[in-house]
């Protein structure tokens, strides 16, 4: 395995991210957090939609079942909010919340499975909309610094938290959901949803239960999409009920498909780029959901497999050219 | 070891199997022939569990699997191959065994070490292409395969299952003339190696009789005639009905 150059590039690329914080400003820092965290939810959304073929528009409400796993213990379980717990929690919540609804999505695929999944997240969208006294409604919850290990950050400005112990909690909370991702979908277990992607009636007659793994995958999925949401919400400070919106699903969609979903490390390039290019194009007009849209319907009609797609494209490309050169000599 | 007994499967007013009985023996390989729409095809969905019949029942080996969902039939050894190909396109021909073997032996749950470090059922993978003759071609997904050759790679997940009855649905349909016999010779060795029993539907004369041990002839749902393929070459009710040839 660890011949493997591809091993080698990731563990390479691994540290080069451990010394981020010292290259950006604490602005772009929050930015790439933002990213980072992202790149989780596009790592467990892709589960879905790249190795089982199923297009969820209501992975916000996954996100957002982490992210108030947070927001509520701070509010009501204070002497338990310390990361070491608020992650396991919202771990728990978000893989609750996915069984209930992966158990009644998977029974339909396409456009069906798509627009139920869409309902049952409008449907957590209400809740939380709704019940004032609860969630905080419209006014969402705070999140205040949590704990860790025993390690308080009272009095620690935010910006100090996040460049500080917070950014490598994350890393190592990416670098694990990446390492674990990784062998889901080589593992036999990947196999055989890739053979339903693939083709439903051949893996039923090999003996896959199509359905039960589509839960499977679904309920995984929705486990990676909780976790980045919960670390989402120490960067942001905030948590709203407009997570559980299809707007935001939409996001996580656009996201998945500006990387490529077709590689595994698509998701993670479109949640980068997308959080950097967002920014950059809000900076320069307000019709910014125009310029975003645009970028869309060209990625679909010209980059099929997303700015991962290009680039892996042009590396074989490269690769030729310097085999043709080889040979040549 | 398997017995089909009165199976009955109907259409609104299309009778598609009427009242069928049927045996197949251990190792044994019989062929199915028929006019279009004679009920070839909804017989053998209604051994692989693709639809369930009317009335009548379906044994394998002692066991009545006439209800039996197509994954207990798949567990207990019926395999089946399409008349359109039904293969898992994006993935290699090796992993398209691969998958079939990690589903047999119950792998499939496994979800954290990459399939290529159960290197046992990758080496039997590879032994399984080698019995088709696809082994050198283990790497190309199905798109880069000809015809014949997706024929022979259905049929080879089909046996990667160790199914002790292959149901085998025009085999050589879409292969080009040339290669039907290349394509037969390979599917039938691998058969006969391992004595699995065998029912082929099949519209080529040729190849009825020379790869199978005992003809069946369809006709609106009813068999007609059964026998030796060169007892029914000479029948006159099947040359008429079936070949168009009056004497």
């Amino acid at each position: 395995m660890t011949k493997n150059p591809r091993w080698i590039a990731c563990i390479l690329i691994f540290i080069a991210l451990l010394f981020i914080p010292r290259i950006l400003s604490i602005h772009n820092l929050m930015l790439f957090e933002y990213g980072l965290t992202f790149a989780i939810v596009g790592l467990g959304f892709n589960l879905l939609l790249g190795y089982t073929g199923l297009l969820s528009f209501g992975h916000g409400a996954y996100f957002a079942a982490g992210a108030y796993t947070v927001g509520m213990i701070a509010k009501y379980l204070p002497e338990a909010y310390r990361l070491e717990i608020l992650i396991p929690a919202a771990l728990l919540f978000s893989l609750i919340l996915s069984v209930i609804f992966g158990f009644l999505c998977v029974r339909h695929t396409k456009i069906f499975f798509s627009i139920l999944a869409l309902s049952l997240s409008m449907l957590l969208y209400a809740l939380l909309f709704k019940l004032y006294h609860l969630t905080g409604g419209s006014d969402g919850l705070r999140v205040p610094l949590p704990s860790l290990l025993g390690i308080s950050f009272k009095g620690i400005r935010r910006p100090e938290f996040l460049s500080g112990t917070y950014y490598y909690f994350l890393l190592i909370m990416f670098a694990a959901s990446f390492v674990i991702m990784k062998g889901i979908v080589s593992s036999p277990f990947g196999k055989a949803l890739q053979a339903i992607r693939d083709n439903e009636i051949r893996a039923e007659l090999i003996g896959i239960r199509v359905r039960r793994y589509r839960l499977y995958a679904f309920c995984l999925s929705g486990l990676f999409v909780g976790l980045g949401g919960a670390l989402w919400t120490f960067v942001n400070g905030h948590v709203t009920a407009d997570l559980s919106h299809w707007v935001f699903s939409g996001e996580i969609v656009y996201m998945t498909l500006l990387g490529g979903f077709g590689i595994f490390e698509g998701p993670i390039i479109g949640a980068m780029v997308y959080t950097f290019l967002r920014l950059m194009v809000q900076g320069y007009t307000q019709y910014w959901m125009f310029f975003i849209g645009a970028i869309l319907i060209g990625i679909v009609l010209l980059l099929p497999n997303g700015v991962a797609g290009a680039i892996a494209w042009l590396l074989i490309k490269l690769k030729r050219r310097k085999a043709a050169e080889g040979s040549t000599c | 070891m398997l017995i089909v007994d009165s199976l009955k499967k109907h259409f609104g007013f299309v009778k598609a199997v009427d009242n069928v009985n049927l045996e197949i023996k251990e190792g044994e390989i019989v062929s199915i022939i028929g006019t279009n729409g004679a009920g070839k095809t909804t017989l053998v969905n209604l051994i692989s569990g693709y639809l369930k019949p009317d009335s009548g029942r379906i044994l394998f080996l002692d066991k009545d699997i006439t209800f039996a969902s197509p994954y207990v039939r798949i567990k207990l050894g019926v395999g089946r191959s399409f008349q359109l190909i039904q293969l898992f396109g994006n993935t290699t021909v090796l992993d398209n065994v691969r998958t079939a073997l990690f589903s047999k032996y119950g792998m499939i749950r496994r979800g954290l070490l990459p399939a290529d470090r159960y290197s046992s059922v990758t080496d039997e993978a590879i032994k399984i292409l080698e019995n088709f003759n696809l082994a050198d071609k283990k790497n190309l997904t199905p798109t880069g395969l000809s015809e014949g050759d997706l024929k022979i790679l259905d049929i080879a997940i089909a046996f990667a299952l160790k199914s002790r009855l292959l149901l085998l649905d025009e085999p050589t349909s879409g292969v080009a003339t040339s290669d039907k016999f290349k394509v037969m010779d390979s599917i039938v060795s691998a058969i006969r190696r391992e004595k699995i029993s065998t029912l082929i539907i099949e519209h080529d004369m040729d190849i009825v009789s020379g790869y199978s041990d005992r003809v069946i002839v369809m006709h609106e749902g009813k068999v007609m005639a059964e026998g030796r393929p060169s007892e029914i070459m000479e029948n006159k009710e099947v040359k008429a009905i079936v070949f168009g040839i009056v004497s």
